[in-house]
């Protein structure tokens, strides 16, 4: 890996350079639908550092996608609203900032890449257009060298003849290289986050894995902290440093990759890495988590997995919210039993 | 040939045959005089056989023709030329009034839980339309007492007949497409990405399910998918299918374990193991390329051009999809040699 010292600083007012990369604290964000107020993530809180992988891993309806928009600012309002916490960027809240400050730290410091590259590109210009806009916009470039910026660019991200793809459409190219586009379009401006919201989901699986090691390289590269948002966690187990289990809109379990999989400390987390079948192991019995995951607007009292849990004690699981436990040094449940779960006596 | 494949344990007779099956779309160009100027080769020379009990997967990327084979294995599309044989019957010829008797039983489930039902019918409408059209089947007063049965047997409450589909979670909706496609009690069922709308833990749920109705009834399964690991956990046998042809077939463990087609091999090694410990341990070949354009594939082999293995004879020669001297199972290469991607090695 280069040994990259860049750092934020030199453009972002007020960045303490010894603060984390990226820190978010106690998030929440509630929709308002028909005057009800609906909490979809319920204080979220995690650290990225420079040059790490964090994957946030749920299923639909998790909070994973809206806890990625809110840290990006770009969450529909209405219905969407940020209620409360802290989103820091080398320990400058970004939160607290103005629309102006923010739309410069979106394209300079933090960048995303979508699911569904075809809809997050526009169909009616070139992708040459649109990643030279970003220079031309945010940096004021000119048209040409914007152009060139952009075929450099499509050649960094592995686009085969960029220089004449530059003026191509994006229906023009297949679904991987429009992948490959999208991403190229986040680099523009060199980011220090970069998050990617399933970003090999509508991929085949080679596809998926030359995009994952296109990631991977880059972020090398350029010592970016990377946030990876999947319900796939086979991606999870060959690239992320750290993982964020979510369920209804809040992390249940934090943990390094090897801990996350080897002892977990969360029923969901254990029942998930039971649910999925493995193309290396032929066929035991699937266990299945029973039920749904919850309705947002209706979630069950006390631990809202209580109800479809294996481990559950009746009582006080339906009663008494549970607290996070820390099993051992960065490794956190939110269960009343996160130890014996950890220890496999539950 | 391969005496493992099927014939040993389940009997001579295949319950669904596929012979030569080849399906070509022509490409027009005009508006008033319209010309053909090409085929989409969408199938091209397909043979299976599938016996009653057993499943057999069907594997590939997008735009393999995977879609297309379960059109031809129901009769929902004629096949441009060769055989589809139900229950020794030929379906291939048939006029739209003779199929419907023969397509009592084989049955389609559709991957879109969420169009594949139509919205202003209710549950029991849906999984009692079947018996509108076969009249024959259940007499009109004991319907509804059997599309309750059949709700009961996918697992979902009797009391919902007068529900609306969006009434339904995903995988629900998936269990009354099941439910419909079992009314006529078909003896074949094609399944196309039945599960891949689904969350991971209502996976599992489905998976199970048509895992328990196949020991209850006897089912024959045609499991058509692209994710491979959900296929190695339902299939007896997979065929792996590239750009509309077969390239390897063989049983679950031939394939997974031993497989021999390049491709086969390039698929499986980027399909990710959820196992952090197998990181950098497993062999990784990364494709180059997208799948070429089905109307013009490329002469002989079509997976060439995008092969390491790759020679003249590959250009000239299209290879058969044979076991070869030294193999274990049909495998279309030149140059088919064992090679374990799916487990680790270094």
């Amino acid at each position: 890996m280069a040994e990259n010292l860049r750092v934020v600083g030199d453009t972002l007012p007020g960045a303490d350079l010894n603060a984390p990369l990226l820190e978010v604290e106690d998030l929440r964000v509630e929709f308002k639908v028909r005057g009800k107020r609906i909490p979809t993530v319920r204080g979220v809180s995690f650290t990225l550092e420079q040059g790490k992988t964090l994957a946030i891993v749920g299923e639909s309806g998790s909070g994973k996608s809206v806890t990625s928009q809110a840290v990006m600012g770009i969450l529909d309002s209405p219905p969407g609203y940020v209620t409360g916490g802290e989103v820091r960027l080398r320990g400058v809240d970004l939160l607290a900032q103005d629309e102006e400050s923010r739309r410069t730290v979106r394209a300079n410091h933090i960048a995303i890449v979508f699911q569904d590259a075809l809809s997050a590109l526009n169909p009616l210009w070139s992708v040459g257009f649109q990643i030279g806009e970003l220079f031309r916009v945010h940096r004021g470039t000119s048209r040409a060298d914007a152009k060139r910026r952009a075929i450099e660019l499509l050649d960094q991200v592995g686009i085969p003849d960029a220089k004449n793809r530059v003026g191509h459409y994006p229906h023009q190219f297949s679904g991987g290289m429009r992948q490959r586009v999208m991403i190229a379009m986040a680099l523009a401006l060199d980011p220090e986050v970069l998050i990617a919201d399933e970003p090999t989901t509508a991929l085949d699986v080679t596809v998926q894995a030359q995009i994952m090691r296109l990631l991977k390289q880059i972020q090398d590269e350029r010592n970016m902290g990377l946030i990876l948002i999947t319900h796939d966690l086979g991606v999870v187990a060959d690239v992320a440093d750290d993982v964020a289990v979510m369920y209804a809109g809040e992390i249940v379990e934090r943990a390094s990759i090897h801990d996350a999989f080897k002892r977990p400390a969360h029923p969901y987390t254990k029942a998930l890495l039971r649910a999925i079948p493995r193309v290396d192991t032929v066929g035991r019995e699937l266990e299945v988590i029973p039920g749904l995951p919850p309705n947002p607007a209706a979630l069950p009292s006390g631990c809202p997995f209580h109800p479809r849990c294996w481990a559950v004690d009746p009582e006080r699981c339906a009663t008494e919210a549970p607290p996070y436990e820390e099993v051992t040094d960065d490794h956190r449940s939110l269960c009343h039993f996160a130890k014996e779960v950890y220890r496999d006596e539950r | 040939m391969n005496a493992e494949l099927g014939q040993a344990e389940a009997g001579p007779e295949p319950v669904l045959e596929a012979t030569g099956a080849v399906k070509h779309y022509p490409v027009q160009r005009g508006i008033v005089i319209k010309r053909t100027v090409g085929h989409v080769q969408a199938v091209d020379g397909v043979d299976l056989k599938l016996y009653a009990g057993k499943t057999l997967g069907v594997v590939g990327e997008s735009g393999c023709g995977k879609s297309t084979l379960a059109k031809l294995l129901v009769g929902l599309e004629p096949p441009t030329s060769g055989s589809i044989k139900v229950l020794g019957k030929e379906i291939g010829n048939l006029s739209a009034r003779r199929i419907r008797s023969v397509r009592r039983d084989v049955q389609l489930v559709f991957q879109d839980p969420y169009t594949s039902l139509n919205p202003r019918m209710t549950v029991g409408d849906i999984v009692g339309e079947p018996f509108e059209i076969h009249t024959d089947v259940v007499p009109r007063a004991k319907r509804p007492a059997a599309v309750k049965e059949l709700l009961d047997m996918v697992g979902l409450s009797p009391d919902h007949v007068n529900r609306y589909p969006h009434q339904f979670s995903g995988g629900q909706r998936q269990r009354i497409g099941i439910a419909r496609a079992l009314a006529l009690r078909p003896q074949v069922l094609v399944c196309d990405e039945p599960v891949s709308a689904l969350d991971v833990s209502i996976q599992g749920q489905v998976i199970n399910l048509l895992e328990r109705l196949q020991d209850e009834l006897g089912l024959a399964y045609v499991f058509i998918a692209h994710d491979l690991s959900v296929v190695r956990h339902i299939a007896d046998e997979v065929a792996v299918m590239y750009l509309g042809k077969v390239v390897e077939y063989g049983t679950g463990a031939e394939i997974y374990d031993h497989p021999r087609h390049p491709y086969t091999q390039a698929l499986l090694s980027a399909v990710p193991v959820p196992d952090p410990e197998l990181r950098g341990h497993r062999e990784e070949i990364v494709l180059q390329g997208d799948v070429p354009s089905p109307i013009n594939p490329p002469s002989g082999c079509r997976f060439r051009t995008r092969c390491w293995k790759a020679t003249e004879k590959c250009a000239d020669e299209v290879p058969g999809l044979d076991v070869g001297d030294h193999g274990t199972h049909p495998t279309a290469c030149f140059y088919a040699e064992e090679r374990d991607v799916t487990h680790a090695v270094k």
